[in-house]
Order: structure tokens, then C-alpha cells, then sequence
């Protein structure tokens, strides 16, 4: 049986296994049958033009998790940003794990989705947000969407700090050879309230592990949002990353995507802005080498005037590895005074790697500040030569260049030890010692 | 310290140095002068190892040892600096940071820990301040937006911190003002000693009134056709180089 046959099938029986009043039913059937429709995106798709899914879903998955596995602490505690105190909510193998969970309901909500879709009190919340902003005619999200039940659910209420950061993780051990996981997640960062937010996923060993996220954030009039996606899987490991952010009047949401390693990883992030004065900051460092494959696939939606929205991606690759870089910015024509900027800079460490850069620009309004650049070149040999006739051996001074390069998409991260931690691991994945203090 | 003998290089396949005899002992101060195109700048980026010139006769010993083989990181821990002409602009890598990485690859190349943070940074102040150089420049992306002024000290900052024995000062003084041209200079007069040495690229006599030469050759074609004191300098200044070429 096909993969995509047997995802139709056992839909069933997944829906058996949870609560069948649950008040998503009724959206899951109707992403279902999308999802028939639709079937997986081929190259065919424009939107999938440089990345295929082909050998991916050619194979079998285990879509039913076991029972929660265990992992110590110990083993993973690497993952967390330990150093600082953070609530955490956090999945193994697609299952909550309490243990390594810290979450909340004390003035904010940090906790489930299947909680949030379960209690009555949250009904209110589910109807006015789930699966409001998400693109009804893609068919992996309408497939992360009949699948719908657990990933973390984070209600910030009105004028609330949070005072932590908040980490969703999802761990994989391996215990099934191949796994085919679906989180969701459900972010509503209510008026003049803050948050910053991590997400990662992380597979334990080497197994054909796939998750195909969906993610969903609202940010209400003069909410700010700091979220910062860390990829730095292990080489079997794929993601499949959709994420939606709706932006009401005034509000600040920033999304960093740390793309170090996976095997194929793609990233739809859109953004939606629906109020006047929003800022919106989609920044990314891809570093790849071997057979790794980065696709981003960006959408920012001028629907309001006076928005400022900032792109920059910035991609070093090396050995085989592939990216993709696709940014569609929509100015809506009455999105008067927009300023829209996009940069996509990439580094081609040798004649192995490949890049695919595409600025697409749709402007209806005629006053906007509008503007787009890509770059795909090698690294400056002139520049090369002066640091080495400085002492620095070639492979630290490629090294230093390549940093800094990727230095001002880390300039804006807004967590110290993050900052710190990307930087030490862009510097292993360089296989140097810069000589300083990152 | 530095012993060319019978140098010939070329860049892309075009000739450059057509044999090029030079002997720079400790404590001298050689000046090289020319005509645009004469080969001034292809000579230290030779010497240097830059990737792109390829010498193909002749031979280069830095104290006897053979330059050839080495690249360009291993020339500068064996003494070799290079002031460029046109520094290059590094964004994102602050000038100490820099200078820290430079400093501590040398160390490494020959044996020895990190330099203690606390000298490092006693050492920076004290080469800083003999070059007039906030310590806000120090914090700045390397070259990255600084005047030409501002590019040259740095340069000059570089050589200081380094140590090197053999500098080599390309066209230091072109979009130098006269005041900066005079804090340069004397910051590299500073920095002389009995035990390192500088060869000074120029095509203008100028900036050999404030660093004074002990010899003075002058490049045409790609060789030495005359050599002299420091008043060749002052008759190339008086004359122009068209007696040279005719002479050539």
C-alpha cells in the first residue's frame, strides 16, 4: 500500500483512538478529504519546483506512536537551553513527556494541544483559532490538520510578559524505524503581550524519522513575539515546517530559522499582516554540508498599510548539499506606505553545493518601499589572501569570513546563550576554533 | 633577512617580474620605487604568496629559508607583513577580535598558548595609542566603512601588534592626508629596530621624507634598473621617471 493510501485509511482508526466530540472532528474529516485530493506536492507544483518529497514519501511510516518512552535527562539535557530557567513542553516520539515538561496554567497557558482540544474551557479558544489562518488548499497542511492532536498549545493573555522563554521539543529515539510525526501547535499572544518561543526537533539516533508540523500564531494588537526555530538534526531526520502568523494592529513578530542539519527541510513560513504599523523580521543562517537539503518558502502579506516587514537569509554551503530560497512578498493594494525588504545572500563553499534563489514580488499599491536581493558567489578571495597574510590559516580565515557573514542574521537573536550556542555550533560545524569569544 | 635573487612571476599569463635581485638586511629601510605598472605592488604581493602570481624562476630566502613552498599564513608566522594598499572590508569581525585571531595563529603556528587576555589587551592599548587610534575604532567592523586614513593606521596598528620582521608598506601613503601620513610614519618609525626591517612601496617621494630610506631602488618593466640613496628619490621627484625609461 502506498504511503498516501494509508494515511487515508488509518484515519479511522486514529480518530477512534481519541475523543470523537472533541470540536475538530468535523475540520479533520474536511482536511482528509483535501489531503485525497490533493495528495503530496510533486515537482510539478511551482511551489515545489527545486525540492522533491518523492523519495520521502515513497517509503513506510509508523503513524501511531507507542506508549511514552522514557528518556534521562542527562542524555538530552543538551537540547534545552539549560543554563536559564524555561517551561518546556516536550514530546517523545510524539508523545508528552510530563518528565521533561515544565508547563504552566499560572497567569499564562503553556501546555497541550490535546488539552486545549479536550476541556470545555477552552472551547471558545479552539472555535475563534484553530486552523483559522492556515492555507485550506495545501495538502500537507491539511494533512498535519486531520492528524490533529497534540504539540503545544501557549495562550498569553493581555498585557503578560513572559517572564521565560518557552522550549517545544520533540524528541525521536528511534524505537521505530520509521516514524511520520504531525505536532501542532496553537500560539495566541493576546493584546500588548510578550513572549519568546523555541522550537526544535531532535531525533535521537539515526532512523528515517519525518515530521510534518504545522504551527499557528496569532499576535494580537501590540503583541510581540520572539520565535526561534532550531534545525540541527541528525541526517536522517526530515521537516516538513508550516507555520502561519497572523499580525493584528502594532504588533512585533520576529522568526529566526537556524538551519545547521537534517536531511531535507522545509520551511513554509507566512506571514499575514492584518493590521496597520505591523513589523514583521523573518530571519535565517543555513549552514549545510553532505547530501543536506534547505528549502525556504516564505510569505509575507502586505494586507494593511504602513507595515514594515524584513527578510534575510543568509545560506553557506558545501560537499552536495542543496538550498532553496523562495520569497514571495504580497502588497495588497490598499497596503499604502508598505516597506518590504528581502535579502537572500549565499555562499557556495565549493563546486558540489547548489543554490536556487527566487524573489517573487506581487506590489497592487503604488506607494511602497519595496526592494530584494540575492547573491550566490564564493568567498572573496582578495579577502581571503589579507586575512591569511595576517597568520590565520585558510581554514580559520574561511571560517572567520563565513561567520561573518552569517553575523547580522545572529546580531537580532535576542537570547544571549542562544546567541552564544548557534555561534559554537556554526563554529563546530566549521570544524575550527575562531580564537575569540563568540 | 630577505635575499631575492633573480625573481621572475607572472599573473594570469602575463610576465610581471623579469628578474629581480634584492638583499634587505636587519635594521634597513629599502625604498621601492616606480612608474605605475612597473610591478611594485605584484612584488609584495609575492613576496607575501599571494595565490595568483606564479613565479617561475628565481628564488626568495627569508633568513636562508626558502619562501617558495609556503603559503601565505605560513610566511606572515615566519615574520612576512604585508600593509596593504587597499585593505579589504570585513563585516561582522571587529578589529580586535582581528587582531586577537591574527596574533593567536601565530602563536599557535609556532608552539605557544593564547596570550593571556589581560596582556593582549595591555598590548592593544599601548600600539592603539602609539597610532592615535580610539578604542572605539577597535570595536568597529574591520575596515569596514573607515576612511582611507583610518585603513592605513590600521595597517600600520597590525604591523605593531605582529611583530613582524619584514614589512612590507604598499603604497601606505596614497589617500593619506598630510597629517595622517605624518601619524603613519611615525608610528613605523617606531617600529624600527636593528632586528626587523621595511621595504617601502611608493611612486611618490613624499612619504620618504617622513620614513627615511636607507637605499632606494627603482622598478621598471618588472626590474631593478637603478638603485641608490635616498637622494635618488629626490632626483626621481625632480626629474620624473621618463629618464628612467629611457635608460631602460
Amino acid at each position: 500500500m502506498e504511503f498516501k493510501e494509508k494515511l487515508l485509511a488509518s484515519h479511522l482508526a486514529f480518530e477512534e483512538r481519541i475523543d470523537f466530540s472533541d470540536p475538530v472532528h468535523q475540520t479533520r474529516l474536511e482536511s482528509l478529504k483535501t489531503f485525497e485530493e490533493k495528495g503530496f506536492p510533486s515537482r510539478k507544483d511551482e511551489a515545489w519546483k527545486y525540492t522533491s518529497l518523492n523519495a520521502v514519501v515513497r517509503q513506510d511510516y509508523a503513524l501511531f506512536p507507542k506508549k511514552e518512552s522514557t528518556i534521562q535527562l542527562k542524555k538530552v539535557k543538551k537540547y534545552f537551553l539549560y543554563e536559564i530557567d524555561t517551561y518546556k513542553v516536550v514530546f517523545i516520539d510524539g508523545v508528552y513527556s510530563p518528565f521533561l515538561s515544565d508547563t504552566t496554567h499560572d497567569g499564562l497557558d503553556v501546555c497541550l494541544m490535546s488539552a486545549a482540544l479536550s476541556k470545555a474551557k477552552y472551547r471558545k479558544l479552539i472555535d475563534t483559532y484553530f486552523n483559522k489562518i492556515t492555507d485550506k488548499d495545501d495538502s500537507l497542511t491539511a494533512l498535519n490538520t486531520s492528524y490533529t492532536q497534540e504539540g503545544a498549545y501557549v495562550y498569553i493573555p493581555k498585557s503578560v510578559v513572559a517572564e521565560k522563554p518557552i522550549e517545544i521539543i520533540h524528541f525521536s529515539t528511534g524505537k521505530e524505524k520509521a516514524l511520520w510525526l504531525q505536532p501542532r501547535n496553537l500560539i495566541v499572544i493576546d493584546q500588548n503581550a510578550q513572549v519568546q518561543i523555541l522550537e526544535r526537533h531532535q531525533s535521537l539516533k539515526d532512523h528515517n524519522v519525518v515530521t510534518n508540523s504545522v504551527t499557528e500564531i496569532y499576535a494580537h494588537q501590540d503583541a510581540f513575539v520572539d520565535y526561534y526555530k532550531i534545525q540541527n538534526d541528525l541526517n536522517t531526520a526530515s521537516l516538513i515546517d508550516n507555520t502561519y502568523i497572523s499580525q493584528e494592529k502594532n504588533s512585533n513578530v520576529r522568526v529566526h530559522t537556524f538551519s545547521l542539519g537534517g536531511k531535507l527541510i522545509r520551511n513554509n513560513l507566512n506571514f499575514y499582516l492584518k493590521g496597520q504599523h505591523c513589523h514583521s523580521t523573518l530571519k535565517g543562517v543555513t549552514l549545510l554540508e553532505a547530501q543536506q537539503h534547505v528549502d525556504h518558502y516564505t510569505l509575507v502579506d502586505h494586507a494593511s498599510p504602513n507595515c514594515e516587514s524584513h527578510q534575510d537569509y543568509k545560506g553557506v554551503f558545501s560537499e552536495g548539499s542543496k538550498g532553496v530560497f523562495n520569497g514571495k512578498i504580497h502588497v495588497d493594494q490598499t497596503a499604502q506606505k508598505t516597506n518590504a525588504f528581502q535579502q537572500n545572500n549565499n555562499i557556495l563553499l565549493d563546486d558540489k553545493a547548489t543554490v536556487n534563489t527566487k524573489p517573487q514580488l506581487e506590489i497592487f499599491a503604488d506607494d511602497v518601499k519595496c526592494s530584494h536581493g540575492c547573491t550566490v558567489g564564493q568567498l572573496d578571495e582578495d579577502a581571503l589572501f589579507y586575512l591569511r597574510s595576517r597568520g590565520i590559516p585558510k581554514k580559520e580565515a574561511k571560517a572567520l569570513m563565513t561567520y561573518a557573514f552569517a553575523n547580522n542574521v545572529l546580531e537580532s537573536v535576542d537570547l544571549p546563550i542562544l546567541k552564544k550556542r548557534i555561534n559554537k555550533l556554526i563554529a563546530k560545524k566549521l570544524g575550527v576554533n575562531l580564537g575569540f569569544d563568540l | 633577512m630577505l635575499t631575492i635573487e633573480n625573481l621572475h612571476a607572472q599573473v594570469e599569463g602575463k610576465q610581471i617580474l623579469n628578474g629581480i635581485d634584492l638583499d634587505v638586511k636587519a635594521g634597513e629601510v629599502h625604498a621601492i620605487m616606480g612608474p605605475n605598472g612597473s610591478g611594485k605592488s605584484t612584488l609584495s604581493s609575492v613576496i607575501a604568496g599571494h595565490q595568483d602570481y606564479e613565479v617561475n624562476q628565481g628564488t626568495m630566502l627569508l633568513e636562508g629559508e626558502d619562501l617558495a613552498e609556503l603559503a601565505p599564513e605560513e610566511r606572515a608566522h615566519k615574520g612576512i607583513f604585508l600593509s596593504f594598499q587597499y585593505p579589504i572590508e570585513i563585516p561582522g569581525v571587529s578589529v580586535t577580535n582581528f587582531i586577537k585571531t591574527a596574533i593567536n595563529a601565530s602563536r599557535k603556528a609556532k608552539g605557544l598558548e593564547d596570550m593571556a587576555a589581560n596582556v593582549m589587551l595591555k598590548k592593544i592599548r599601548e600600539k592603539s595609542s602609539l597610532l592615535e587610534i580610539d578604542s572605539r575604532f577597535l570595536s568597529r567592523s574591520l575596515n569596514e566603512g573607515f576612511s582611507g586614513g583610518e585603513k592605513k593606521r590600521n595597517e600600520i596598528f597590525q604591523m605593531a601588534m605582529l611583530e613582524p620582521k619584514l614589512s612590507i608598506l604598499d603604497e601606505t601613503d596614497s589617500g593619506l592626508d598630510i597629517d595622517a601620513l605624518k601619524i603613519v610614519a611615525n608610528g613605523v618609525n617606531k617600529l624600527r629596530s636593528s632586528e626587523n626591517a621595511i621595504i617601502v612601496i611608493t611612486h611618490y617621494q613624499r612619504l620618504l621624507e617622513y620614513i627615511v630610506p636607507d637605499f632606494v631602488h627603482v622598478l621598471f618593466d618588472g626590474k631593478i634598473v637603478k638603485s641608490g640613496t635616498k637622494d635618488l628619490a629626490i632626483e626621481l621627484e625632480e626629474k620624473g621617471y621618463d629618464w628612467i625609461k629611457e635608460m631602460a
